[in-house]
């Protein structure tokens, strides 16, 4: 099927990527280019076959309910991005990750 | 010292010929020297390595010392190092400090060896040629105006130049075996679920594997000893008994050690498409194998051609899923300014991805977006075992399989910079085996007009300790391993 200008910004915005307007020109000719070779699939005959996502056909393993993990939260908020928006201090507050206001 | 091989340089450590601040500090003179031309490492410490081999100087006098203890190994930016910067060669990640070890490097820690720094990668990866890294691309040592391949093309070029004894990998399409080609020393990806991939940073899940990247197939053996075995933490690891890969190397020696071996070869992997100066050097090698003793055998894996259409869904797809954590809230790159959330979530994610990683999420987004996830994820699982079952046929007929590596020598960088198809068939010969789940070796096996070829040695599932040993044997009786540029000696 043939991609168009649209579908490139309906997915880039699904995939959470701002676009210009010239990115999804340049984006468009790459993609219709691959996905001509995935195309390539479209001529084999795979009914009845069951799909396979692990070489070894393995079950999920599942451990104990028991806590695993120690507490890493200043390890890992020591990695928090600036606040950005004129703020170059970390994205942090009292143990917690700063975003925009999301409830009015 | 630059050329000898792990066992070499660890009997050098023991019998205290050198110590491993001084073997350590030799690679990383050479580094300073060569790294600022060649761009192989892109983090380094000194501090935090020379403490590493003060510790196993320690080891090694009290007599608590193993194989690779003191030796000074590359290790590739997907791995995360507890202290060090580890990016995946993204912007994303480029401030991003490691909290914790990768299962991989905790296994090197335990077993004593250096860590010399991280080594520079195609983003997230993807690519070939490692071109696509936000820091730069990397040199082949072979000739500079050529790319080391990719995606592991930092610690290609670091094994290739001699800045390390050995190096890892990580091999999703042939992100080992196509740069272990392309700079001429061996390469392994190991069997599906062998090797532990946590803390290893996710591209496509179900193809990702970690492997050694080094000299010869004995130095392999070696790195594969401590990085494979079961990790309760990588829900995809297999739970198997730990083996020795270096036990039958020894018997790889007299007249023809190889008598009884079947080598498949696949007539696929000799059609349109190669390169025909490296088809010769692939046939001489197998003449050589023929001259050890193994007899060949023609087969056919009829659904290889359709490996990359089939990759090219399935990696972005997964790729697309796991690289949505990058979103700019809880670590990673955060756009400077912004209006709402949303308008965060774009914007940092716009700013820091490079252009093959957003191609690659898009087409993921696309293949299982609503209304098209039979078309293309679902069918591309189906024919991903039309492939497998391939490679199971061709088991039936022989032990092991052999072909090239790579379609070509090494290409100029640019040169398929801005043609992502064009750089996908670069992989055509490595993807069925990741598909399937399978191992595949590459090893040196001579030059086309001054540029290392590889020859592809692939194997049923978990026969890496043969494949090793069928490597070996070959580099027993060649010296195409011991090369390296004359300009780097």
């Amino acid at each position: 099927m043939a991609l168009n200008i649209s579908d490139i910004k309906r997915i880039a915005h699904l995939a959470r990527l701002e676009i210009s307007e010239q990115e999804a020109t340049q984006t468009l000719t790459k993609l219709t280019g691959i996905l001509g070779l995935i195309e390539q699939m479209q001529a084999v005959d795979t009914t009845g076959i069951t799909p396979m996502s692990h070489s070894q056909d393995v079950v999920q393993r599942l451990r104990d309910d028991v806590v695993t993990k120690t507490n890493m939260r200043e390890a890992f908020q020591a990695n928090a991005p600036k606040v950005g928006n004129g703020a170059a201090e970390k994205a942090v507050y009292g143990g917690l990750y700063l975003v925009s206001q999301v409830i009015e | 010292m630059i050329n000898h091989s792990l066992k070499e340089l660890g009997h050098m450590l023991a019998s205290k010929q050198i110590s491993s601040v001084e073997m350590t500090q030799t690679f990383l003179d050479r580094i300073a020297k060569y790294n600022p031309s060649i761009n192989a490492y892109i983090a380094l410490d000194h501090d935090k390595t020379i403490t590493q081999a003060k510790a196993a100087d320690i080891r090694i006098a009290n007599g608590s010392a193993e194989p690779l203890t003191g030796i000074p190994l590359a290790q590739k930016d997907i791995f995360c190092a507890k202290g060090w910067q580890t990016t995946c060669g993204s912007k994303m990640l480029a401030n991003f400090i490691a909290p914790y070890d990768a299962h991989v490097l905790s296994q090197f820690d335990h077993a004593g060896a250096v860590n010399l720094g991280k080594t520079n990668m195609d983003e997230f990866a993807m690519g070939s040629s490692n071109e696509t890294s936000y820091f730069g691309g990397v040199k082949n040592p072979w000739d500079f105006d050529r790319v080391p391949g990719g995606s592991s093309g930092g610690s290609a070029a670091a094994v290739a130049a001699r800045l390390c004894a050995a190096a890892t990998g990580t091999d999703t399409g042939g992100s080992i075996r196509q740069p272990a080609s392309l700079c001429g020393f061996t390469g392994l990806k190991p069997t599906y679920g062998l090797v532990s991939r946590y803390g290893m940073i996710a591209f496509a899940s179900s193809l990702d594997q970690a492997g050694p990247m080094a000299k010869s197939a004995e130095d392999c053996a070696l790195m594969l000893n401590v990085m494979a075995g079961f990790d309760e933490r990588d829900s995809t690891s297999l739970n198997r008994a730990k083996e020795d890969y270096t036990r039958g190397l020894v018997n790889m020696q007299g007249a023809q050690p190889l008598k009884g071996l079947r080598i498949g070869l696949p007539k696929e992997y000799f059609a349109d498409g190669l390169d025909a100066n490296v088809a010769k050097v692939v046939q001489a090698a197998i003449a050589e194998y023929r001259k050890l003793g193994a007899e060949t055998v023609d087969i056919s894996l009829p659904n290889s051609q359709l490996s990359i259409p089939v990759y090219y869904v399935l990696a972005p797809a997964e790729a697309s899923s796991n690289l949505s954590r990058y979103d700019g809230v809880r670590y990673g790159h955060r756009a400077a300014a912004y209006d709402d959330l949303m308008d965060m979530y774009m914007k940092s994610r716009a700013e820091g991805f490079g252009a093959e990683v957003k191609r690659r999420i898009l087409i993921g987004t696309y293949v299982l977006s609503a209304g098209y996830y039979d078309a293309y994820y679902l069918k591309a699982q189906q024919i991903r075992r039309l492939i497998a079952d391939d490679f199971t046929q061709a088991f039936k007929q022989c032990d092991i399989i052999m072909g090239p590596t790579a379609p070509s020598t090494a290409f100029k960088a640019g040169e398929k910079a801005d043609d992502p198809v064009a750089m996908y068939l670069q992989d055509v010969y490595t993807i069925a085996t990741n598909l399937a789940g399978l191992p595949g070796i590459s090893i040196p096996a001579g030059f086309s007009n001054g540029l290392p070829v590889g020859l592809q040695l692939m194997g049923n599932y978990f026969d890496e300790a043969r494949m090793l040993d069928v490597a070996h044997a070959y580099q027993q009786v060649t010296d195409w391993h011991t090369r390296m540029p004359e300009s780097l000696k």
